[in-house]
């Protein structure tokens, strides 16, 4: 059994205020996990600390076997992990196919090249077009990407964090917003995508949660209360107190 | 084969251009204009890797520019005193861009670690650094005086020896074509776009692998390069270096040119410094106040066409692509527009002439002549006229303003009703 992500006694203080205070979590090789908990609970910041956005003030993280405690967001990326952004986060005045292509390039080895042609790169070409099937974005490709619609604006986010075809996904919040039948089409996109790597959600619609993922953890004011099967999640009182309250069917 | 055609249409057409101008515009003046439009297109595209294409906001530019002249007078006198290896005047400017590339990534390490308003204020810092440097060091720089050279250096390859300003149009065109090939292929490698998606949002490329950075330091150390030939031409065209330009005011002339061209398109530039060196080179011998109308122009450039001139033009591109004929309606109520901001500007013109005239005691003629007519600044007529067609035009400019708006936005919406084809 190995983990892919691996949070041992993770900490995160702005100041005097500690927003993750202790976060131990192993997210196993091919599963989809779900974070949930109530706002303020501190679900981006462990995505931050994750990511590299911004080091932990204690604690490691371990991608697979490789030690990834308070390195870059690019060296990170390089190792094998992405991610989406709860805000959209995109390239606004390149097209959509540029997009999603920037975000296949260093993957697929071509890094700052600055003597080869980007229309002439054959495996980019192919696996920016099939992202955008995917996507659902294929017949929207020369748009600069600031102008579409929020539902496509979400889904091209999705795009580019998965372009680079890494092993450990992490999303954060991707149905926020959206529509009851857009978050259907979505949920089914990030099955297919995730589909032989492993996941790790952010999410505050429960039906998406519950549908989706096969372990559910519950950060509740910078702790794990909870993890567990949906079915175990559903039936911990702890986790009824805490967060689900009223609002658990 | 016909797409592969028509791409390669504009580079063939701008090369028949180039070598069809001197004979066009046969005079020495001419000649020397274009010239040194010629090397200004290499350095204004170059800055625009920065601005246009990068997202960075430089004030201290020429320094690759100037520093790269100077090296450049200083090789050729070498070569003359045999202190150095012999290099043709042909490819001089290769090492200009090389001298340029080397101050680019020494300097651009520091400045590229950050972007927005510290890259500005750094490069501002640089940029005034060099200039007191040129100033101080005079062993290398002389001083205000500068450092001058002759760029013959004997015959080269078909007996081409650089005397006659003729050849040296020539050495400049073949550069400057060269140039804006490349940086155009540029725009098109996997660097070009990481550095477009830098500018759109840095934050985002770290979580697809890139260094923010890099690419920046990267963007800058080839931008360098290519103002470094640009420099190295200068230094050839016009035999003499000073410090102005290294100067802030040659940085500032360049960031004038990309953005009144229009920094989002690759020919922004181009437009911009052929638009721009040739009013200054006209204007200057004309009027004291071409600085103020160079101003007025790049104010009046970032706050109602901030996509610059080029930016102008491909509004419209949508509109004859689906159909020319859509751009028939247009033609009236941009006629009207047009003709009530010339109006308006010659109005504004007269005004600020006599204003000169009458508070400049330097002016050594006695008589100020406006549009071929004799003024009298101390006399009421020509105040009151001028300032009638400065009203009046402003008047007509706001009443026209609106018809030119709508009839876009009518052809515009036509244009995207039809499907393309």
């Amino acid at each position: 059994m190995s983990s892919a992500l691996t949070l041992a006694g993770l900490r995160k203080s702005f100041g005097a205020a500690e927003i993750i205070r202790g976060v131990d979590l192993a997210v196993e090789d091919g599963e989809r996990h779900a974070i949930i908990g109530p706002n303020g609970a501190g679900k981006s910041t462990l995505y931050n600390l994750i990511s590299g956005r911004f080091p932990p003030s204690a604690g490691r993280i371990h991608l697979y076997d490789t030690d990834i405690t308070g390195k870059k967001a690019f060296d990170i990326n390089r190792l094998g992990l992405t991610r989406s952004f709860q805000v959209t986060n995109i390239f606004a005045r390149l097209s959509v196919l540029d997009n999603v292509r920037c975000g296949c390039l260093y993957a697929l080895g071509h890094r700052y090249a600055w003597w080869k042609l980007v229309g002439r790169l054959q495996d980019v070409n192919e696996q920016t077009a099939s992202i955008l099937r995917d996507i659902g974005l294929w017949e929207k490709r020369e748009l600069p990407a600031g102008l579409l619609s929020y539902a496509d604006q979400r889904a091209l986010e999705l795009g580019i964090a998965i372009a680079g075809g890494a092993n450990v996904i992490l999303l954060d919040e991707p149905t926020a917003g959206m529509s009851h039948s857009e978050v259907e089409q979505a949920v089914s996109l990030i099955r297919r995508i995730s589909e032989g790597k492993t996941l790790v959600i952010v999410e505050h619609d429960m039906g998406v949660v519950f549908d989706l993922a096969d372990r559910i953890s519950v950060l509740v004011y910078g702790e794990i209360i909870a993890t567990g099967t949906p079915g175990e999640i559903r039936a911990s009182t702890a986790v009824q107190e805490a967060y689900l309250g009223t609002g658990a069917s | 084969m016909s797409t592969l055609l028509g791409r390669l249409t504009p580079w063939i057409a701008g090369a028949a251009a180039l070598i069809a101008l001197p004979h066009v515009f046969t005079s020495g003046f001419a000649l020397t204009l274009m010239s040194q439009i010629g090397l200004l297109i290499v350095f204004a595209l170059a800055y625009n890797m920065l601005l246009g294409q990068g997202g960075m906001l430089s004030f201290g530019h020429a320094v690759y520019f100037g520093l790269a002249g100077y090296f450049t007078i200083h090789y050729l006198n070498f070569i003359y005193e045999e202190q150095v290896p012999y290099i043709p005047v042909t490819l001089i400017p290769l090492l200009g861009g090389l001298v340029g590339l080397f101050f680019g990534i020494l300097i651009g390490y520091v400045s590229t670690r950050r972007a927005g308003t510290t890259f500005a204020m750094i490069s501002l810092g640089f940029g005034e650094m060099v200039t007191a440097l040129t100033l101080v060091l005079v062993a290398i720089f002389n001083g205000e005086d500068g450092i001058q050279t002759d760029r013959v250096l004997g015959e080269e390859l078909f007996g081409i020896t650089y005397g006659p300003n003729i050849e040296v149009y020539y050495l400049i065109a073949g550069w400057c074509l060269v140039c804006t090939l490349a940086m155009f292929l540029l725009t098109r490698t996997p660097f070009g776009r990481i550095s477009n998606a830098v500018r759109d949002n840095p934050e985002r490329v770290e979580f697809i692998g890139y260094s923010s950075q890099r690419i920046r330091w990267l963007a800058f150390s080839l931008s360098s390069f290519f103002a470094g030939i640009a420099g190295a031409l200068h230094a050839v065209n016009i035999e003499h270096v000073g410090f102005e330009q290294v100067s802030v005011i040659q940085s500032g002339l360049v960031l004038f040119m990309v953005y009144i061209g229009g920094a989002a398109t690759f020919v922004g530039p181009i437009i911009g410094a052929t638009l721009l060196y040739f009013l200054q080179s006209t204007l200057t011998g004309v009027t004291e106040a071409w600085v103020l109308y160079l101003g007025v122009l790049f104010v009046g450039v970032i706050m109602f066409f901030p996509g610059g001139l080029a930016g102008l033009i491909s509004m419209h591109q949508p509109i004859w692509r689906a159909r020319a004929r859509l751009l028939a309606p247009l033609l009236v109520p941009y006629s009207r527009f047009l003709a009530a901001l010339i109006v308006c500007v010659l109005g504004c013109i007269g005004l600020i002439e006599m204003l000169y005239f009458r508070s400049s005691r330097l002016s050594t003629e006695t008589e100020l002549v406006i549009y071929g007519v004799e003024s009298d600044p101390f006399s009421a007529g020509p105040w009151l006229i001028f300032a009638a067609a400065a009203g009046l035009g402003a008047f007509a400019i706001r009443k026209t303003y609106p018809g030119a708006v709508s009839a876009w936005n009518t052809a515009i919406a036509d244009a995207r009703a039809r499907p393309l084809g």
